[in-house]
């Protein structure tokens, strides 16, 4: 195992996949020289050179139609999109081109696509730079999102990606570049489309991607400690498709489900889950399950506000005991 | 020549200018003007005549109720640029259609039985069904599809043309699009991208003076669609679309230039649709006289015309090839018809390719 930051991690897996294929190129604002503004790919221009980290105009909706062109002619290209609330500048390519093309030509081409981008709050970024827009993309057909939590999935995920034949949406957190892991020194594949349990537990089931399932481990450590609750903590890694298996199996277990998502609430990830649960372990659940979100609000900039609105391990701990220790 | 071009106002319903003409101050030499063969124009008038001949078949068949959906938008009138254009591509040339690309697709070679196939909803459609009318193509003759959202296909013809860059390869990328379609943000980032990364790629405007109803005066501010390339420095051309001779010279400078060049070039056909947007477009917002006057200069039908008075071309030349599309087109309405419609088991096939992240999906929600 190395020690390396999440940022490190995926820098790594760009590495890597770059080095193994000369098809795969990074195309994007500032990715080249300078590094990216989240600084993911910095030193990759030095080792790849200008023709495989390809710096563009501030032109989203030719970046990813760019990046189509290129995957339906045999190269794979990573996409970077700075934020990912710049997404909503480049839909149509993404939601009408990428995700349909394949379906809508029967199935003559593939499209091995990676668009990376970054989310999240809590940097006081404000309304057009804080959003966690994951499930407009869940709820298309014909893409695949994939939401590490860790630089160990981080890594083995986004190779996965790369050498996947469809349209992966990869989404990074900004909050979690710098944080540390373990990362094998020997190559690792994550597939993708499999949650992981990142804590076992037999009393309530807390399902979250991305940032939220660092914030749910501190809630179960302090739920364990402080009132003797054994969260189980499930990552969902991909979070479109969603791998029902291991949330049904520890909903059967619990009895008790939690979501916890950075997006807004309403028709979010966390609905979605709770939607599947109910429909397929309608029986086996004892609480209501209870949804921890994003309020339907924009992202406000003052940090106070933006606290507020967040979702926290004492929030995540306030909805499990609330149905752990119903009144009554 | 900018002259011309400013006193016709060409992009803008006037006569459109003969010749070729060149962007900025000091235009490039007017291009020699080559003759196009005999054998060369028999070519030609075969692929025109066989797009004319099936979007009408299309057109019937849709105003007799047996094409589902939305009317499909034709191409009468505007044979010349696939036409054209197509002639100088080579098979592993990419084009990248528009919502109006049934002569796109045939002009690639596509066979006129899978198209129609696909335009009526059948299984053995190249689509298999799932596109219809407007997603037609043939991938293994260098289509990338056509395309619903106006605009939106020019920057993928521009990634084909970065791969094209990227593996080295002599191929180039050809998109065509509407005049409306340069009214789009895709269209612009599109354009300046292709010059800045100096892609070979050439965008091909076919002006037929309306986005659906809205005449080109009330959306465009420059004389000609083209001038708009003036403004990301790439080279460009406007051409009378309905002059067929001056319409092929254009494009085979034009396929020229960005193969030998590796550079992007607009070329803009000024032409007209004959029939509506759709087949339920009524036309209210422009004259019969208007009409009738376009259709004076039928491309097809002139350069027929110019074939047997120029060329010393036999008619029995060109009614054999007339003979030869009706056969075909025959052919084809009887392979659609009597195929069958796709079953309703295939509707979930094909959103995905076979990977393991979407088959664990498929096996969860059996």
């Amino acid at each position: 195992m190395s020690r390396m930051t999440y940022r490190e991690a995926i820098r790594l897996a760009l590495r890597e996949e770059m080095k193994r294929d000369e098809r795969v190129f990074i195309i994007g604002e500032d990715v080249g020289k300078f590094g990216g503004a989240m600084a993911v790919t910095k030193g990759l221009f030095d080792e790849f050179g200008a023709k495989r980290l390809v710096d563009t105009p501030i032109s989203e909706s030719a970046i990813i139609g760019a990046a189509l062109g290129s995957a339906l002619t045999g190269l794979i290209p990573v996409a970077e999109i700075m934020f990912i609330d710049f997404m909503a500048v480049c839909m149509d390519q993404i939601v009408n081109q990428v995700a349909k093309i394949r379906y809508m030509l029967g199935g003559q081409v593939q499209v091995p696509l990676v668009i990376r981008t970054q989310g999240g709050a809590g940097k006081g970024y404000a309304a057009q730079h804080s959003q966690s827009l994951e499930s407009w993309f869940c709820h298309i057909p014909g893409l695949i999102v994939v939401m590490p939590s860790s630089p160990r999935d981080a890594r083995g995920l986004l190779k996965s990606a790369i050498r996947e034949p469809n349209p992966v949406l990869f989404i990074e957190h900004k909050l979690l570049y710098n944080v540390e892991g373990d990362v094998p020194e020997a190559e690792e594949l994550i597939p993708l489309g499999r949650a992981e349990v990142k804590r076992p537990g037999k009393d309530v089931t807390i399902v979250a991607h991305s940032l939220q399932v660092l914030k749910a481990l501190e809630a179960a450590g302090s739920l364990a400690k402080d009132h003797g609750i054994e969260a189980e903590v499930i990552d969902l890694r991909t979070v479109a498709p969603m791998d029902e298996t291991v949330i049904l199996a520890s909903v059967k277990k619990t009895g008790k489900l939690v979501t916890v998502e950075e997006g807004y609430e309403n028709h979010g990830i966390g609905a979605e889950v709770v939607s599947r649960v109910t429909a397929k372990g309608f029986g086996w659940l004892d609480a209501e399950p209870v949804r921890v979100a994003f309020p339907n609000c924009p992202v406000p900039f003052a940090k106070s506000l933006e606290t507020a609105l967040l979702p926290s391990p004492a929030k995540i701990i306030a909805a499990v005991l609330s149905i752990a220790n119903p009144a009554g | 020549m900018k002259e011309t071009k400013a006193k016709t106002r060409a992009g803008r319903g006037g006569a459109a200018p003969k010749r070729l003409s060149a962007r900025g101050k000091a235009p490039v030499a007017k291009p020699e003007r080559v003759p196009v063969s005999p054998q060369e124009g028999l070519a030609l008038y075969r692929s025109m005549l066989r797009i004319r001949r099936f979007e009408t078949l299309v057109n019937g068949l849709y105003l007799k109720g047996r094409i589902p959906g939305m009317s499909p938008h034709l191409y009468i009138g505007e044979e010349t640029s696939a036409a054209s254009v197509s002639f100088f591509l080579a098979k592993d040339d990419y084009i990248v259609s528009n919502h109006r690309g049934h002569g796109h697709c045939l002009g690639k070679g596509a066979a006129m039985d899978r198209m129609l196939a696909e335009i009526m909803g059948k299984s053995t459609g190249y689509c298999k069904g799932r596109g219809g009318s407007m997603h037609i193509a043939d991938v293994t003759l260098g289509n990338l599809g056509a395309n619903g959202i106006v605009g939106a296909g020019i920057p993928i013809a521009v990634g084909a043309a970065f791969s094209i860059a990227y593996r080295g390869t002599d191929q180039i990328s050809v998109c065509y699009f509407g005049d409306a379609a340069t009214n789009q943000g895709t269209f612009h980032e599109a354009v300046n991208m292709a010059a800045v990364m100096k892609l070979p790629v050439l965008f091909v405007v076919e002006n037929n003076l309306y986005g659906l109803s809205t005449h080109i005066r009330r959306t465009c501010p420059t004389d000609c669609v083209s001038d708009k390339a003036h403004g990301y420095g790439i080279e460009h051309a406007t051409v009378d679309g309905m002059d067929t001779e001056e319409a092929f010279v254009a494009a085979r400078e034009a396929v020229s230039y960005v193969r030998k060049n590796r550079r992007p070039f607009l070329l803009e056909y000024v032409t007209y649709r004959f029939l509506g947007h759709g087949a339920s477009d009524n036309r209210s917002y422009r004259t019969k006289e208007e009409e009738e006057q376009w259709k004076k200069r039928s491309p097809v039908e002139g350069f027929r015309d110019r074939l047997l008075s120029a060329y010393g071309i036999e008619e029995a030349a060109l009614v054999a090839i007339e003979a030869e599309a009706e056969t075909e087109l025959a052919n084809a309405l009887r392979f659609a018809e009597e195929s069958p419609e796709p079953s309703p088991e295939e509707a979930l096939r094909d959103i995905f390719a076979p990977s393991e992240a979407v088959v664990r999906q498929t096996e969860v929600r059996r």
